[in-house]
Order: structure tokens, then C-alpha cells, then sequence
């Protein structure tokens, strides 16, 4: 036990490692891009302060913010700043970017949670169901629903949804993570969970037939296997042997999967929340690219890859913990 | 009337009479036309209680099918034609599935037929309830597999550890027939006799054994009888003293060189190959390689018959 413990830290501690020097190429690369950009962060911030700037102010600012000094200095200035935990302020929302991420983060959270626990769970118990009835009409019908779902673009579905459950049945609320017109802080929970299941399907459509393929393909390899055909052979059947052997094989590369599917859902998020004007992470990264507000766009890249690689290195770790084989390997 | 009875008398000492067994599957050819391969036929062995019965062939004469034939475990493409009895009793596909685990075991060949991510201890307990733990433990105790072993994972164990605890799996079972399918390759001479004892003494105490094997050597040692098949065909049935009597003891012609191939015998190769059991032959399928052969074995297939308390698949044996 002290060895798998100290085997953790050491893994925790690699994979930290990793993911700083990936962090860091992404603050560069970024940094890259946006400054070979046409975006002027001058020009956006002048236009915020809606007042007339003569050319000399305008020079000061740029002398203030240094915007002529060489590329590499400014990215070092920037980075130094970054890890001062000053991520700068947002021109649109006129607010710090750490402030906008947390709270922004706590709503797009709330989305990504849903719909990767009804992806996962869902996904899984189909892909059982596909698996045990491989070939025979049930797989056959639930793997052309799966197709199909994969093959759609997820704003369309969103799309979609939002057309017959918002506004022909009106069952759901069309749009936003709150009712319109009461303060933030009078809005109940069920009320937030209510404004929550429509995007959450939407994005959990995205990932879900992966997975119910994914497990759908897994179980026929086990339930084909030599160690499955020796169950039989002692008389279990074929329901004991898809409790006993089945899901316990089965659900572990389910497991990493889904962990990785961060990127994924990040991803998706950017769409679901655009279509459902939920504000989340996803809707701020558009509305900051396409005002181009820079300390933003920055803000929102590092901090959706350090999201993404926490879920990567959860799925390092679990998988560590959870699989035999690598947990118990002899000294 | 009493002939009737004295056969089933007959057939209650025997535990497992196979008649005639054959097996192809079906599979599809050119152009989707359906074509079926014969991988087995005409087998015909018994099995009496408390004998050790070895089927030895080549690779690829069916053998391993055999196992799972009598067990029903066959794909879903595979057709079996011909009866097999157990205890008098036709096989159905029922029936196998109630006499699985019950009447029958299986000891397999190797690691992968074992769960990889459930503790060795809980997988050979198996799934019936209450749990043969405390047996189950004095089992291993007695195969001198360590204490610990009930807690590892099959890929922490060591081929012998495999080996023992896949036979641990037979031995907690009230089984009346216990199939070993190749139990000793990747073993030391040691470990192979000392796995080969502990199916002896198995059937010492009243258990039958059907031991796969192509180590013609090792089964003679302690089986009663030697099936031996060829493309998928008993060509003859002799007990293990006709083997240690040599080639004069042995009746068929490719029994004999089998007997001559062994290394101690001369180590003399066997010419040809061996065909499938389908390869579209009228005769005698080890005509092509005999050096008896007449017309007669190109003609048609040779019965089986009885021959000096054997059995052969040959017009010319004596």
C-alpha cells in the first residue's frame, strides 16, 4: 500500500511536470498568434473608453502598455504577470479576468458535469446493452441511433432541441442559466437546474454514442474471450458472466475515455453555450474573440488547457489505481 | 429383450460413449455461397469411470474441438453430427448446459482463461454460492500453491502457478469428467509429470479424464487407453501397454509411425502432411501417406473394428 502511495506521488509529480511545460507552450503559441494577429488592443481599448483619444494620448498608451517594445520582451513581461496570478482586464466586461473565469467557470462546470455524467453513464449502459445483443436487432437499432447522433453536428441538434422542447412544447426555458428579470441572487437551485438540462443533453449527445460504441465494441472482444468461454464452461451463464467478467473488463477503458474527453467537452461547451446563450466559459471565449479582447481570449486558452490536462492526469492517476496491472506489478 | 438390457448395463459403466462424432462449420466462400468445413469425423471413443483416456494427434487433427464439443461450447457456425453419450444419457444441448461445471469440468491450456482483473482466489471459488473458500484453500494447500496466491492476479502467477490453479478449478468440482486439453506444453518435465499425477489420482478416485495432449510419451504413462486421432478421425484405440510394447503392440499404420518418430525410437519423420478431415477423400484419409495401402484404401473409408482388445481404422491391420 506504502508503494502504490509513493508510485502516486511520483506519477502526481511527472505528470505536474508535463503539464507545466505544456502550459507553457500553450502561453507561447498563443502569445504568438495573437500578437501576429490584426487585432489592435489599443484600438479595442480606446474604442471601450467611448471617449476621443488624440494621437499623442494614444501614443502614451501604447508607450504605457509596451506595445513597441520587442515581442519576446513583452511575452516575458506578460508571462511574469500570469504567474503573478494578474491575468489583466477584460476590455468588454470591463472587469479582471480571474474574476470573469471563476465565475463563469462555476456555470460552465455545472454544464460539463451534467452532461459528462449522462454521457458517461448513459453511453455506458447502452454500449452494455449493444454489447450483450451484438448483432441481433436491439444493437442493431440502438447502433444506428448512435451513428446517426455522432454524425450531427452538436448546434444542430442544440438547434433542434431548442426548437421543439423551448419554444414548440415549451417545456424548457429558451435560453440563459437563470430566469430573465430576477436578481442573481433570488434565483433558486431547481431553477438553475431547470435552465441546466437543455444544454446539458445537448453537449452529453456529443461524447455519448463514443462511448456506447466504444463499450459496445469492448464487451464482444470479452464476451469472445478465452476466459469468458471458461466461465461457460463452469456453468455460469450468460448473465452471471456479464456481471462477473463483463462490466469488470469492461468498464475500465470506459473510465479513460471518458476522463479524456475534457478536451472534448470543452470544446463542445463553446457550441452548446453559444446556442443556448448560456453563460458560461464557452460563450465568453467567443464573445472575447470576436471583440477581440485579448486579456481574455489569453486567459480563457491557459486556463481550458490546464482544465483539459487535470483531466487527462485524473484519468493517469485513476487508471493507476484501478487497474491490477499496473497497481500491483512485481517488484 | 435382454440384449437391450444388457447394453444398458453396459452403458452405465461407461460414463461418455462418443458415436460417430462429426463436426464442420459452416462458413461463407466465394461469392456468399455457403460452404461447410469438416474438421472432425467419424470420431468414436469411450470413456469408462475412473480411466484416464489421452487423445493424442497432431496439431490441427480437431482435437481441442473434441473438448468442446462434449462440453457444448462450440461457435454458434459449428454443426455436430453423431451422438455422444454421458451416463447412457444422449447429450443435448440442455443437458450440456446443466452438466457444465456440475458433471463436467474443463482444465484449459494457459493464462488467458483467466479473468485478468478478478483475484485468483475468487475466480477459482466461481460463482455458486456459498463460496468453497475454506475448500478451496486446502485445495491450493495441497497443489503447494502459496497462501498468498488466492490474493494475486493471474498475470502475478507463474506458468506452473497457472497450470495448478486451473486444475484447482476442476478439483472443487464434484465433476465425473474432466477434460484436460493440452495441460503440459511450456512445462518442464517435472512440472508436466507431476500436473499428468494429479489427473491419475483424480481418476484413482473415481473420476474419468479425457487428456488432450500431443506428448505421446507422458500420456502412456498414465492413461489407461490412447485414442489416437488423425484428420480429424480415430484410427485407433490401444491401451498404454500396447505402446510400451512397441511397435508390434500398436495396430495402425500411422500409430506406428508416430511410434517411430519418437526420439528414443529411432526419430524417424513421418512423410506428407496431414489432410482436413473434409479434403473430399472417398478412402482411407491416411492412405495417401501409407505404405500399406492397396485399391481397397483408395476406394472407401475403412470401418472401425476391433482388433487384439483394441480397436483400428485400418483393412490391413493385424
Amino acid at each position: 500500500m506504502k508503494m502504490t502511495g509513493r508510485k502516486l506521488i511520483d506519477i502526481f509529480i511527472r505528470n505536474s511536470i508535463k503539464m507545466l511545460s505544456l502550459l507553457l507552450a500553450v502561453s507561447f503559441l498563443s502569445f504568438l498568434l495573437v500578437s501576429l494577429s490584426p487585432i489592435d488592443p489599443v484600438g479595442q481599448y480606446i474604442l471601450g473608453l467611448q471617449t476621443a483619444v488624440s494621437p499623442e494620448q494614444r501614443a502614451e498608451i501604447e508607450e504605457y502598455w509596451g506595445v513597441n517594445e520587442p515581442p519576446v520582451e513583452r511575452y516575458f513581461h506578460w508571462l511574469t504577470e500570469v504567474l503573478q496570478g494578474e491575468l489583466g482586464e477584460s476590455v468588454i466586461y470591463r472587469r479582471p479576468v480571474a474574476e470573469i473565469i471563476g465565475e463563469r467557470f462555476i456555470n460552465s462546470l455545472a454544464l460539463m458535469l451534467c452532461a459528462w455524467l449522462i454521457s458517461g453513464i448513459f453511453g455506458f449502459i447502452l454500449g452494455i446493452v449493444m454489447g450483450r445483443y451484438y448483432d441481433r436487432w436491439p444493437d442493431k437499432i440502438l447502433k444506428k441511433i448512435c451513428y446517426i447522433l455522432s454524425s450531427m453536428p452538436t448546434f444542430w441538434i442544440g438547434l433542434l432541441l431548442l426548437l421543439i422542447f423551448g419554444v414548440w412544447l415549451k417545456w424548457f426555458p429558451i435560453g440563459f442559466s437563470s430566469p430573465i428579470g430576477v436578481l442573481s441572487r433570488d434565483v433558486s437551485l431547481g431553477e438553475k437546474i431547470y435552465h441546466l438540462i437543455l444544454p446539458a443533453f445537448t453537449l452529453s449527445l456529443m461524447s455519448f454514442s463514443g462511448i456506447a460504441l466504444h463499450t459496445r465494441e469492448k464487451l464482444w472482444d470479452v464476451m469472445n474471450s478465452d476466459y469468458v468461454l471458461f466461465a461457460r464452461t463452469r456453468g455460469e451463464d450468460e448473465w452471471t458472466i456479464l456481471k462477473r467478467h463483463g462490466i469488470r473488463n469492461v468498464i475500465l477503458p470506459a473510465l479513460t475515455l471518458q476522463f479524456s474527453s475534457f478536451a472534448e467537452l470543452f470544446g463542445g461547451s463553446v457550441i452548446a453555450e453559444n446556442v443556448f446563450s448560456y453563460p458560461g466559459l464557452g460563450s465568453a471565449v467567443s464573445a472575447a474573440g470576436l471583440q477581440s479582447d485579448l486579456s481574455l481570449l489569453l486567459g480563457i486558452t491557459l486556463f481550458s488547457a490546464l482544465f483539459v490536462c487535470t483531466g487527462n492526469m485524473i484519468a493517469n492517476l485513476l487508471y493507476r489505481i484501478v487497474d491490477p496491472g499496473i497497481r500491483e506489478v512485481k517488484e | 429383450m435382454w440384449i437391450d438390457e444388457n447394453k444398458m448395463k453396459c452403458k452405465q459403466q461407461k460414463l461418455l460413449e462418443i458415436h460417430n462424432l462429426s463436426l464442420s462449420f459452416q462458413r461463407y466462400g466465394t461469392w456468399l455461397r455457403q460452404e461447410s468445413l469438416e474438421v472432425i469425423s467419424n470420431l468414436d471413443f469411450t470413456v469408462d469411470k475412473g480411466e484416464v483416456v489421452a487423445v493424442v494427434g497432431a496439431s490441427g487433427s480437431g482435437k481441442s474441438l473434441l473438448a468442446a464439443a462434449i462440453l457444448g461450447i462450440l461457435p454458434p457456425n459449428a454443426i455436430v453430427q453423431g451422438e455422444i453419450y454421458y451416463q447412457g444419457t444422449r447429450l443435448t444441448a440442455r443437458l450440456q448446459e446443466q452438466l457444465r461445471g456440475r458433471d463436467f469440468a474443463l482444465v484449459p491450456q494457459s493464462t488467458t482463461y483467466l479473468d485478468p482483473l478478478m483475484r485468483v482466489g475468487q475466480q477459482a471459488d466461481g460463482h455458486r454460492k456459498p463460496r468453497p473458500t475454506e475448500r478451496r484453500k486446502k485445495i491450493f494447500e495441497k497443489l503447494s500453491l502459496p497462501e498468498k496466491t488466492g490474493k494475486l492476479y493471474p498475470f502475478q502467477l507463474s506458468g506452473g502457478m497457472t497450470r495448478r490453479v486451473l486444475v484447482a478449478t476442476a478439483m472443487l468440482t464434484e465433476a465425473q469428467l474432466i477434460i484436460a486439453d493440452e495441460p503440459t506444453p511450456g512445462m518442464g518435465v517435472e512440472q508436466a509429470l507431476e500436473a499428468l499425477q494429479m489427473f491419475r489420482q483424480m481418476a484413482n478416485e473415481g473420476k474419468s479424464v479425457i487428456l488432450i495432449t500431443h506428448d505421446i510419451d507422458l500420456a502412456v504413462l498414465f492413461a489407461d487407453k490412447v485414442a489416437v486421432i488423425y484428420g480429424g478421425n480415430t484410427v485407433e484405440i490401444a491401451s498404454s501397454r500396447d505402446f510400451e510394447r512397441g511397435e508390434e503392440g500398436l495396430r495402425h499404420p500411422y500409430t506406428k509411425a508416430l511410434w517411430r518418430a519418437l526420439p528414443q525410437n529411432g526419430f524417424e519423420p513421418v512423410w506428407g502432411t496431414q489432410p482436413y478431415a473434409g479434403s473430399c477423400m472417398k478412402g482411407c484419409i491416411f492412405a495417401p501417406r501409407c505404405s500399406m495401402r492397396t485399391w481397397e484404401c483408395e476406394e472407401k473409408m475403412p470401418p472401425i473394428r476391433e482388433l487384439r482388445e483394441g480397436e483400428v481404422r485400418c483393412y490391413h491391420a493385424t
